[in-house]
């Protein structure tokens, strides 16, 4: 908490101000999906794999790039895409359709983990071996 | 319900869910293992069980489940969470966040069918 009030009360409402806005649009970006997508599983396994290489892309590129402005990555992915992703509806869609819980977590573990894997190597493909890759103690 | 109602009581929700999580990654420490996701996701939920279980109505469905639990937890982190904990072969880590954050969402869903049936 220390490190939010440090960056000034105006700054700091403007972030939050900028993850509800990505919140707001992910929400409804899932719902959307929700409405389009006949199945539950399905749907919530569209916007989790989507969701997870969009977001792959996004921290990948600040590994190998460095470039992106922290209030972009708080609108894209802590607004937008965590909003767009969801972990209760997973598991609650699980429970409630026990005959296919156990392909259904597989699936989406497995396309989920793979989602990020194929956007970190889209975005590490052009670096040269030993150089330019910097595996640096930031995250999401 | 009328689309635009729907899409308020998601789009609120959502933002708040968001922000919540944004707290949750604030106040706990993100270098070493992802706890802040662990959390909102069991408690997100637990929450989203409560909502369900507790037979809420359209309204309350929109704007709590999907909206607010929707976006409080997070599968996109999680997964992103899994890979880099792996590729900085912190991999016992990676399996167990695997793991925990379904066996604990799981349980965290049977704690609420528990407490909404009693």
């Amino acid at each position: 908490m220390g490190r939010l009030l440090a960056v000034g009360p105006r700054r700091h409402a403007l972030d939050v101000a900028v993850v509800a806005g990505g919140g707001y649009l992910g929400a409804n970006g899932r719902y959307g999906i929700s409405l389009l997508v006949p199945g539950t599983l399905e749907a919530t396994l569209l916007v989790n794999v989507l969701g997870s290489f969009l977001l792959g892309a996004l921290v990948y590129r600040r590994v190998v790039v460095g470039a992106l402005s922290s209030r972009l990555r708080l609108l894209f992915g802590t607004g937008f895409l965590s909003s767009f992703t969801t972990y209760s509806t997973f598991v609650l869609d699980a429970t409630s359709h026990p005959e296919s819980a156990v392909p259904y977590v597989l699936a989406s573990y497995a396309l989920g983990f793979g989602a990020v894997l194929l956007a970190r190597w889209i975005l590490r493909r052009p670096a040269t071996p030993g150089r330019g890759r910097n595996d640096g103690g930031d995250r999401e | 319900m009328n689309s635009l109602l729907a899409v308020q009581l998601v789009g609120l929700g959502g933002a708040l869910g968001s922000v919540l999580r944004y707290g949750a990654y604030a106040a706990l420490p993100t270098d070493g293992y992802p706890f802040a996701t662990l959390l909102v996701n069991v408690l997100g939920s637990f929450l989203l069980g409560v909502v369900t279980f507790g037979g809420a109505g359209d309204g309350a469905a929109l704007f709590v489940g999907v909206g607010v639990c929707g976006a409080f937890t997070t599968y996109s982190s999680f997964s992103v969470d899994v890979v880099r904990l792996w590729e900085r072969g912190r991999r016992s880590h990676a399996a167990a966040h695997a793991v925990g954050n379904l066996a604990l969402s799981l349980l965290a869903v049977g704690a609420a069918w528990a407490l909404v049936s009693v």
